[in-house]
């Protein structure tokens, strides 16, 4: 990025003095302001977010999916946030957690794609090449105690074996057949997990199936998520999104609830 | 001290950056004039370069540039909106965290959250310029009426491929609603 | 004290009496010792043609490549010092991504046109620096529709419907002006291309030479990119047919 530096901070340098003046000693607070005292203040809290993740490998392709919620604390406020990124016809990532910092990656990562086509050497991004690079990057900003608030989920079909991974926010990274972030790391994880182990080689019909099932349980659960998503399905023919999904929900048990005991 | 007192009753928070692309500020009156003026040197600039009108989601981007940026020394939600050749009358929204996106309307500050209900059960598509104008002043009449912090007189500004037309709302001319309760 | 004659011709600073800046006259010539380029501003996008000289058997194929991306939706086609080419490449795909970071959409070719000539007229300002030995032609597609400009050694640049640079840039518009682009979509137009860039190049005096064929237009969703493959075959096809046409 071009008007960042070394420290990734657009300033000089943190806590120092102006070019040309000399450094506060302690003891001499004279001249010191109150803006110089104290830690550098960063990204502490998330504003507009987007909930969980949920992704599940199947055979012969990999399927993701992440409602289009972008809560304000608790309230709803956007209801038709796109929170999964196509790269290229082999990798899709999908990402929760701060909105604004989702936008920054991927206009970095648009970027990115684009000076990779300038090489016109034939190559591009895979879902390993840029999960590498993600977990480069996430554990760099941290390092920078500047962390960029995102859970991410990267998907996709690399030497025609499907990929998945997760990388959030400190840089922690790991590869797994089955992945969730966020609320759907407890409610819907169990049951990819479960669906899994019965069925490692599930089609891509069931994959689906399994998904949409999971996002309608967060649905019923999470308090931050929306019956509207996204799915995409990535399989040696292509990275395909679909939109404004909605699961079909069973409000039946309230008939049969009177009273509270 | 004084979290209560109104420093200006009249204030004029519709803030111009180009002939055809203003802003709503809300949050901090410095943070968000600060960077309307930078945006209008910005956009000043992009026009002089290109010779013709920036686009309104150029606008929304500078804006959004700022308040990402910045965003932990900034509290500042802003509302751009304009008419470009290109696409017609847009609006975006740069909340708090500083990420963009364009909406059919956008809401903000802090009289916005008691309206919520008033702008999703009477926002309809493709609405007359009449229209328009009376489900924001009605919107904002609301946000007044329940929100401490909202207050004063209603302003607004239609835009459109001709240019802005202004409108100022006082007193008796703010609508009114059940006030028994 | 003797006078001693000073050439004119040593600095890009300095202009001789009759008005002229040699050393940007010296660029112009090499960028003519270079195989040819031609772009084509069709109905619906930008159609590039490059004739690349191979002047050993025993080089790679494919090597050297005188077309370039440099953003999304800009193509660059050069003749001249390929070196120089890729300097002045480098510069565009830096007002490219600036542009993109600080205004969130791709940049207007115009606009990118204008700076690069900004850059390419400053290296004919000083004694410190030489100009560039490239002439650029720089295409897009978006929505202002095509769009094709050249950008000198002088760091001129002109609007065109079909320009042509290098070796054989007479021949080769004379050949463009035989054509009724404007109404031309650029599937029929880069058949034309590839012909006109066999018809101009000189069997004799060069040899070999490999075809470099690229577009931008709403075929290829306002990307730039080399033609598929099945795309250059048939124009390479139509191209060596109808070139045997006109030598006979």
């Amino acid at each position: 990025m071009a008007t960042e530096n070394i420290l990734g901070t657009g300033e000089l340098w943190r806590n120092g003095p102006a070019p040309g003046s000399l450094y506060q000693f302690p003891g001499n607070q004279s001249s010191q302001t109150s803006s110089q005292i104290g830690p550098a203040k960063r990204t502490m809290a998330p504003t507009v977010t987007g909930t969980s993740v949920l992704g599940l490998k199947f055979d012969g392709g990999v399927i993701i999916a992440a409602d289009m919620l972008g809560s304000y604390g608790s309230l709803a406020r956007y209801r038709n946030l796109s929170r999964i990124l196509k790269i290229n016809d082999s990798t899709v990532i999908g990402c929760g957690g701060d909105y604004a910092d989702f936008q920054y990656l991927k206009s970095t990562i648009n970027q990115r794609v684009i000076d990779e086509e300038c090489w016109d050497d034939g190559f591009q991004y895979t879902p390993k090449s840029l999960f590498s690079w993600m977990t480069r990057f996430m554990y760099n900003r941290r390092s920078n105690f500047d962390p960029l608030w995102n859970t991410t989920v990267v998907s996709g079909i690399e030497d025609g074996q499907p990929f998945l991974g997760y990388v959030d926010k400190i840089g922690v990274a790991y590869e797994a057949p089955t992945v969730a972030s966020g609320y759907g790391s407890y409610i819907a994880l169990p049951l990819l997990r479960d669906a899994y182990a019965k069925n490692p080689n599930m089609t891509m019909a069931e994959a689906e199936q399994q998904i949409e099932r999971c996002m309608k349980v967060l649905f019923y659960r999470d308090a931050r998520s929306l019956n509207k998503f996204e799915v995409a399905v990535v399989t040696k023919d292509g990275a395909m999104i679909r939109s404004n999904i909605e699961a079909k929900a069973n409000w039946e048990i309230a008939h049969l609830i009177k009273g509270y005991e | 001290m004084a979290r209560a007192y109104i420093a200006n009753r009249v204030t004029d928070k519709l803030t111009k950056v180009t002939d055809k692309i203003y802003c709503c500020r809300s949050g901090s009156a410095a943070d968000t004039q600060a960077i309307a003026d930078i945006v209008t040197y910005h956009l000043n600039f992009h026009k002089m370069e290109h010779g013709e009108e920036p686009p309104v989601k150029v606008a929304a981007n500078v804006f959004r540039d700022l308040c990402y940026n910045y965003r932990d020394s900034l509290s500042a939600g802003i509302i751009v909106g304009g008419w470009d050749k290109q696409e017609g009358g847009q609006v975006f929204t740069v909340p708090l965290g500083g990420m963009l996106t364009r909406m059919p309307f956008a809401t903000g500050g802090s009289g916005s959250t008691y309206i919520y209900g008033y702008v999703d059960s009477n926002f309809k598509e493709n609405m007359s310029k009449e229209e328009c104008l009376k489900f924001v002043s009605n919107g904002l009449a609301l946000a007044m009426s329940r929100d401490g912090s909202s207050g004063g007189v209603i302003r607004m500004a239609c835009i459109n491929g001709d240019g802005v037309e202004r409108f100022v709302m006082t007193g008796d001319q703010i609508p009114k609603f059940y006030e028994a309760y | 004290m003797t006078s001693v004659k000073i050439p004119y011709d040593l600095s890009a600073a300095q202009f001789s009496p009759d008005g002229r800046v040699f050393q940007v006259e010296y660029a112009l010539k090499a960028v003519e010792n270079s195989g040819t380029a031609v772009g084509v501003r069709g109905r619906d996008g930008v159609v590039f043609g490059v004739e690349k000289l191979v002047t050993s058997k025993l080089y790679e194929a494919g090597a050297n490549k005188r077309i370039f991306n440099v953003d999304q939706h800009i193509g660059v086609a050069v003749a001249g010092l390929l070196a120089d080419a890729r300097q002045v490449v480098e510069t565009a795909r830096e007002e490219c991504s600036n542009y993109r970071y600080n205004y969130g959409c791709p940049i207007p070719l115009k606009h990118m046109t204008d700076r690069v000539s900004l850059y390419v007229h400053a290296h004919t300002l000083t004694s410190s620096v030489r100009p560039f030995g490239v002439s650029a032609i720089v295409g897009s597609y978006g929505e202002d529709g095509p769009q094709m400009y050249m950008i000198d050694p002088s760091g001129v640049s002109w609007g065109y419907h079909g320009c042509a640079t290098g070796k054989a840039k007479q021949a080769a518009k004379t050949e463009i002006e035989k054509l009724k682009m404007r109404d031309m979509p650029i599937r029929d137009l880069v058949k034309e291309v590839a012909k006109i860039i066999y018809i101009v190049h000189d069997e004799v005096k060069d040899k070999n030479f490999e075809l470099e064929l690229s577009w931008v237009g709403e075929v290829t969703g306002g990307k730039h990119e080399r033609v598929p493959e099945n795309v250059f075959t048939e124009a390479e096809k139509y191209a060596k047919v109808n070139m045997v046409f006109i030598l006979f």
